[in-house]
């Protein structure tokens, strides 16, 4: 009965049973109790696999000597506030402004686009591009679509833009790319980190190869994870094998999905549409190819251009409210530092008034630690409570 | 193991926003700490008055109680898969008396406000949706009232509905108890995901409806079955089943444990979850109670919940805990984790 | 940075697919898929986009990959008095299957 039922769910990509979830559990015990130097901390840079993890309450099956911690992999998180800003400044202006559901409540220096919504703005919530390209076919006025996310949900973008969008479309573009966030993290000089957990879903289109240089460069294992719970258990598993035994090399644990050189198709009309261009990450650096600009020939799309965004003044620092400077998001998402570090979190910075962005989108650290408790200290399953 | 500090309810914004309907935390501190100020309550010690922030209040004539509950309604779209508005305005205050304990309505008032340029066919279907709702819910329009708004000033069609109705015993929210098993009377998360899939057009084509019914003939079996060993009841509405377990094991002062395994979900409703990253627990429902029963009565109200049409679907989800005082925590399956307490309106993320 | 989520194609009509994703179904844009697609072909949907075409044979490689996971890490292991306490932990697991 079991097998059958294993097997349907296995047809239907839900790779969630927690017996061998429990086994998997047992397993990475005893490869951690190998390793010296504990705890052992590896990083994920995928908010959809801390997601993931607090959801099915993973960490409370891992072992307390394993330390899995999330980097700056939530793109709603990195977006600067002068990105917001200026997506905040062509609603007012009167356009219509399009984007997906995260970025609706990340605070800008003044204001998000929930408040420009509020004073009258109209912004518009979207489940896929392809809906604000319609909206732009319904009416005449200007429709801006602020593209957020990493290279997976790019591709979409890219994608759109080849096929052809009315004149009155243009795109504000605020992507990122995912391998400078873990170059960062791994260049820093007191880095705790001693293996990556690689996103999967980004990992579907550039492929596992282009982690090899990092793996290299850096003598840091990386393991290419899904995000089912077998997924994630057996990636951590096979991550600290490769730190017992010093082995700094590429693997991947999501083959269904994952190949050595990538979604070919996809990244040809990614590089197509954009190209890499340095930027400001919220609360972190200035990253060198961190950012996805939109090419010159598409400059006629490209809402900076179209609107004169670039004359812009830029925010001084003193605009942001006192208390947002003591937001330590940056110092969270390279993992330096936990949400309960932060003196605003929890107090003054809470879901439904996010002073940094970590607590704004469903995948921040700081916002899923206040939902889910944290590192939980809930007994597991089968413990008398 | 600690007890979890409870953070203080937000302050109110300048402005108000979207989040201030979504029935989760931005809701309860802008009733808190505003509308619930400074209105003195009735002289009866027995009665549940504003202060108790419950369904509906409840003052005790003689020896019984006279509920009373007001809800207004202004759903977009206001004609949606399962139902309308007028449906939504009559058993979301009928629903409200009867997790109060009041099954048998004496009847209930109806107010519009309609906006400038509404089609006449239009009302004469949601007359037509309130009248058959009425029927359904053993109940009927008392009295009402009629406004119009110039064009723009209101968007389409606002209802108000105030509900009376007798209880021999008020149900309250609070009365929880460790060891009290927690049931739900059916699926979960069927109206809010309808909606949702309807207003973001998210082009889902699927069984998504919403559950909107009136429960208090569900709600009097389950009264006639458990009686006092009902501890607690709520419908489950805007904020979900994760709204109404937090507000039920915070006035109780109990700890929740539910197994997430044993929550009921509509494929449907559980496949257009994931595809926008949602939780089912937080979503809204409108044809759903949530009891707290003693232990000793928990097989017989479920039996009497699932004997009716509308309790088929009746599960165990869990039991009240001393334990972590007024959080929900949840079993995975894998793991435990803290069910998080619904805040702000339901978007849908692509992250 | 992900919500990618499976499902079945059940239709398809130019560069768009119907998806069952076992309770709803859906229309997915087909431009980004790494290799051609047909019905019956398991997708993983992102932002109403297929950005993967998941081969049948690897649905069952998972699950196989997850298995030789834990006998390797069984392996691993020097003592057999561990060993034994994990024969038996196993087939407590297994058993119920």
């Amino acid at each position: 009965m079991a097998d059958t039922d294993l097997q349907a769910r296995a047809h239907e990509l839900k790779f969630r049973d927690p017996n061998q979830a429990a086994s998997l559990a047992r397993a990475i015990e005893r490869v951690v109790a190998q390793i010296d130097d504990r705890p052992v901390c590896l990083m994920h840079v995928c908010g959809s696999h801390e997601q993931a993890i607090a959801r099915f309450g993973l960490r409370a099956i891992l072992p307390r000597a394993v330390d899995v911690i999330m980097g700056p992999g939530c793109p709603v998180c990195i977006t600067d506030m002068p990105e917001v800003d200026e997506a905040v400044a062509l609603a007012e202006r009167g356009a219509h402004v399009a984007t997906y559901g995260d970025m609706l409540r990340v605070p800008g220096t003044r204001k998000s686009l929930a408040d420009a919504q509020a004073d009258g703005a109209r912004v518009h919530v979207v489940y896929s591009i392809d809906q604000a390209v319609a909206l732009a076919r319904t009416t005449s006025d200007d429709v801006v679509f602020f593209a957020t996310g990493f290279e997976t949900t790019a591709v979409a973008t890219a994608a759109v833009v080849l096929a052809g969008l009315p004149p009155n479309f243009s795109i504000l573009s605020a992507h990122k790319f995912v391998p400078p966030a873990m170059e960062i993290v791994a260049a820093l000089p007191d880095t705790r980190i001693r293996g990556f957990i690689a996103a999967g879903h980004a990992a579907i289109i550039t492929g596992w190869k282009l982690f090899e240089p990092l793996a290299e460069r850096y003598r840091l294992p990386i393991v290419v994870a899904g995000f089912e719970p077998l997924d994630i258990l057996a990636a951590v598993l096979r991550l600290l094998e490769l730190v017992r035994d010093g082995d700094a090399r590429v693997e991947n644990l999501y083959p269904r999905c994952v190949t050595a050189d990538g979604n070919q198709n996809a990244q040809d009309q990614l590089w197509r549409v954009f190209e890499p261009a340095g930027g400001q990450w919220r609360g972190i650096a200035h990253v060198p190819s961190g950012n996805l600009a939109l090419r010159s020939e598409f400059a006629h799309l490209d809402a900076r251009v179209r609107f004169g965004l670039r004359d812009m003044p830029a925010p001084r620092s003193e605009d942001r409210e006192a208390v947002a400077r003591e937001c330590i998001c940056g110092e969270i998402m390279i993992g330096r530092a936990s949400p309960t570090d932060c003196t605003l979190f929890g107090d003054a910075c809470l879901p439904e008034a996010p002073v940094g962005a970590c607590m704004v989108s469903s995948e921040g650290t700081c916002r899923i630690w206040y939902q889910y408790g944290g590192r939980p200290d809930l007994a597991p399953t089968g413990t008398a409570s | 193991m600690s007890t979890p500090r409870r953070p203080p309810l937000p302050r109110i914004d300048e402005r108000i926003t979207m989040k201030y309907g979504a029935g989760g935390r931005a809701m309860r501190a802008l009733i808190e700490g505003l509308f619930a100020q400074g209105f003195p309550a009735t002289p009866g010690p027995d009665d549940v008055t504003l202060s108790a922030l419950d369904d509906g209040a409840a003052v005790r004539v003689g020896d019984r109680w006279l509920v009373v509950t007001t809800d207004s309604h202004v759903v977009k779209p206001w004609v949606f898969p399962g139902g309308d508005i007028a449906r939504l305005a009559v058993c979301g205050t009928v629903n409200d008396l009867a997790v109060m304990g009041a099954t048998d309505p004496v009847g209930l008032t109806c107010a519009v406000v309609i906006e400038e340029g509404f089609a006449r066919t239009d009302l004469e279907a949601l007359h037509a949706s309130l009248r058959a709702a009425c029927e359904e819910a053993g109940t009927t329009v008392l009295t009402g009232d009629t406004k119009v708004m110039g064009r723009g000033e209101l968007d389409g069609i606002v209802f108000n509905t105030c509900g009376i109705g007798w209880a021999s015993r008020p149900v309250t929210d609070r009365g929880l108890r460790p060891g009290d098993v927690l049931m739900v009377s059916g699926t979960i998360g069927d109206h809010g995901m309808a909606i949702m899939a309807v207003r973001h057009k998210l082009a889902l084509e699927g069984d998504l409806r919403s559950d909107v019914a009136p429960v208090n003939g569900l709600v009097r079996r389950a009264l006639e079955a458990g009686g006092t060993a009902i501890s607690a009841m709520k419908d489950p509405t805007r904020g979900g089943v994760a709204a109404v377990l937090h507000e039920m094991a915070q006035k109780s002062g109990v700890g929740v444990l539910i197994r997430e395994s044993s929550l009921p979900v509509r494929p449907a409703v559980r496949a257009a979850a994931e595809l926008v990253g949602l939780d089912p627990l937080v979503v809204a429902n409108e044809g759903k109670v949530v009891l707290g029963v003693r232990p000793e009565a928990a097989d017989a109200v479920l039996a009497a919940l699932r004997a009716h049409p509308l309790g088929r679907d009746a599960t165990t989800i869990g039991t009240a805990t001393d334990d972590r005082i007024g959080s929900v925590v949840m079993d995975t399956g894998f793991g435990r984790r803290l069910v998080a307490e619904p805040e702000g309106e339901l978007l849908p993320r692509i992250c | 940075m992900c919500l990618g989520v499976p499902g079945r194609i059940v239709d398809i009509n130019g560069l768009v697919a119907t998806v069952d994703f076992w309770g709803v179904k859906r229309q997915v844009r087909l431009e980004l898929v790494d290799s051609p697609v047909a019905v019956g072909d398991y997708v993983l949907n992102h932002v109403g986009f297929a950005i993967r075409r998941i081969p049948e044979e690897d649905i069952e490689g998972t699950l196989a990959l997850y298995e030789e996971l834990l006998q390797e890490s069984d392996q691993d292991l020097m003592a057999a008095d561990v060993r034994g306490e994990m024969d038996s932990a196993r087939e407590r697991d297994h058993g119920g299957h």
